[in-house]
C-alpha cells in the first residue's frame, strides 16, 4: 500500500521526463536526418535492399552492381511474398558474383521476402488488416536485420521498412541510413510511398531521376538517369 | 475466277508470302486448268520471290506482364496492318501477355505475317529482330528497346487507374526518342511517324547516385 502510494507520485515524475526525452531524441533524429557523415568509414555496412515488381528491381540492380561490394556487405534484399521474380533476379547476380571472385560472398548475401500491405484490387476494408500485418511484419525484419543503410526506389513495401528503421532510430535502438532513389518512370510526380518519404523527412538522401522533378522537389537531388 | 482464286490459296496458304525455298514444285501446275491458272501461279510465284529476297522486317508487339486487349486488339485491326504494310514491314509478331484476346493469324487483304504468343524469358532477343517496337508504356520495355536502338512507338493504356506511366512516355517522346500514341490514335501514329525524325537514345548509369550516397555515408571518393 505505502509502495503504491510512493509509486503514483514516481510515475508523474517519471513520465513527463521520459516523454519530453523522447521527444527531444526525436527531433534530434529528425535535425540529424539528411546529415552526412562527418568519420570516414572502412568497414562493411549491413544493407537492406528493397526490391519490386514494375522497373524498381531493374533500377535498384543497377545501382547494386555499381556499388562497391566491399563497403555495402552482407546485402538483405526484401521482396514481396507475392512477387517470386524480383528475388530470383538478386539471386542470379549474387552468384554471378560468387563465381567471378571466389566463394566468400555466399554469406554476404540474404534473401527476404515480406507481406504486402495491399494487393492489386483488394478491398479497403480488408486492407486495413493486412497494412497492419505488413507494418508489423516489417518492424520485425528491421529488428531482426539492424540495417546501417536502406536502399529503396518506391515500391509500396520500402515505407512501412523505412518508417520502422525512422522509428528504431528515435527509440536510439540502432542507426539506418535511409536513400531513397525515385523511379525513372517519375518525371512530374512522386510516387506515393516517395512523397511520404519526403514530406515526412524519413529519407535522409533522396534522389529523383528528372531535373524538372527536382525543381519541384528542392530537398531532393538530381544525379542523372540510371538507365 | 475469284473463286478459284481463292480456293487455290486455300490449297497453298503460303504461297503469297513463300520464301523462295517454298516454291510448289512445277508438277503440280499439270492438276490445274490451263492457262488462267499459270499466269496467276506465275504472279504468285513471282511476288513469293520478291518477299523472299527482300529482307523480312518484323514489327514487334509488347505487353510485358500485363494485360492490355486494347493494344492487341489495335494491332490486330486491319486499318494498322494496312498501315504497317504499307510503311514495308512484312511480319508482326505479337506478346500478349495476360491479356484474353487471340489475334487473328491470317488477314485477307494483306500479306503482312502474323503470330503470336503469350510470355518469354528473352524478349531482349525478339526486340534485336525487329525493325518497330510497339510497347506499352512499362519503363522496363521502353529503356530496353530504346538501349537497343530500335524505333518505338509507346501505347499508354488508358484503363490504369493511376496512370503514371504515361510520364515517362510522353517526356521521352518530346525529347524526340519515341513516338507515343493511344490504342485509337496508333494507326494514325504509324501512317505519320518518321523514323529519321528519331534522337538516339544515351542510357544513363548509376555512377553519380552511387558517388552522392558513397560521400555521404564518409566513404573516401574514388
Amino acid at each position: 500500500m505505502q509502495m503504491g502510494v510512493d509509486a503514483l507520485p514516481a510515475a508523474c515524475y517519471a513520465l513527463p521526463v521520459l516523454v519530453s526525452l523522447l521527444t527531444i531524441r526525436f527531433f534530434y533524429v529528425l535535425w540529424r536526418n539528411g546529415q552526412p557523415s562527418s568519420r570516414p568509414r572502412a568497414a562493411g555496412l549491413r544493407c537492406l535492399i528493397v526490391l519490386g515488381s514494375g522497373g524498381h528491381t531493374a533500377e535498384m540492380m543497377n545501382i547494386v552492381t555499381t556499388l562497391q561490394k566491399d563497403r555495402f556487405t552482407p546485402r538483405y534484399y526484401v521482396a514481396a511474398l507475392t512477387d517470386n521474380m524480383s528475388l530470383q533476379k538478386a539471386q542470379v547476380y549474387e552468384e554471378s558474383l560468387i563465381e567471378s571472385g571466389g566463394n566468400k560472398t555466399v554469406e554476404n548475401a540474404h534473401f527476404v521476402q515480406i507481406y504486402r500491405s495491399r494487393e492489386v484490387g483488394q478491398s479497403y476494408i480488408t486492407s486495413i488488416a493486412t497494412t497492419l500485418l505488413a507494418t508489423l511484419h516489417a518492424m520485425w525484419l528491421v529488428i531482426r536485420i539492424r540495417p546501417q543503410v536502406i536502399f529503396c526506389n518506391g515500391p509500396g513495401t520500402c515505407f512501412p521498412l523505412c518508417v520502422s528503421a525512422f522509428l528504431l532510430k528515435a527509440l536510439g535502438l540502432g542507426w539506418s541510413c535511409i536513400f531513397y532513389i525515385e523511379s525513372i518512370a517519375r518525371v512530374k510526380k512522386l510516387s506515393l510511398s516517395g512523397l511520404l518519404l519526403y514530406k515526412l523527412r524519413i529519407a535522409d538522401q533522396f534522389s529523383v531521376q528528372w531535373p524538372q522533378l527536382q525543381q519541384k522537389y528542392p530537398r531532393a537531388c538530381y544525379a542523372g538517369r540510371l538507365m | 475466277m475469284r473463286r478459284r482464286v481463292l480456293g487455290f490459296q486455300c490449297m497453298f496458304p503460303n504461297l503469297g508470302r513463300a520464301s523462295p525455298r517454298r516454291r510448289i514444285p512445277l508438277g503440280t501446275i499439270t492438276i490445274l486448268q490451263w492457262p488462267t491458272e499459270v499466269i496467276l501461279l506465275k504472279n504468285l510465284v513471282r511476288t513469293g520471290e520478291e518477299m523472299g529476297s527482300r529482307e523480312r522486317r518484323v514489327v514487334f508487339v509488347t505487353v510485358g506482364t500485363t494485360c492490355f486487349d486494347a493494344l492487341v486488339k489495335a494491332v490486330d485491326s486491319d486499318e494498322v496492318k494496312e498501315a504497317l504494310l504499307h510503311k514495308g514491314y512484312t511480319d508482326l509478331l505479337i506478346q500478349m501477355g495476360r491479356g484474353t484476346y487471340m489475334p487473328s493469324k491470317v488477314s485477307v487483304n494483306s500479306t503482312l505475317q502474323v503470330d503470336y504468343f503469350t510470355f518469354s524469358p528473352s524478349i531482349a532477343d525478339y526486340i534485336r529482330e525487329a525493325s518497330l517496337v510497339i510497347s506499352h508504356a512499362g519503363s522496363g520495355s521502353i529503356l530496353e528497346t530504346l538501349r537497343l536502338g530500335k524505333p518505338l512507338i509507346v501505347v499508354v493504356n488508358e484503363d490504369l487507374m493511376d496512370n503514371h506511366q504515361s510520364e515517362l512516355a510522353e517526356e521521352l517522346a518530346n525529347r524526340k526518342h519515341l513516338f507515343c500514341a493511344r490504342p485509337q490514335t496508333l494507326q494514325e501514329t504509324v501512317e505519320a511517324m518518321e523514323l529519321n525524325n528519331l534522337l538516339p537514345y544515351m542510357p544513363g548509369d548509376a555512377k553519380q547516385v552511387v558517388t552522392l550516397i558513397s560521400k555521404f555515408l564518409g566513404f573516401p571518393v574514388d
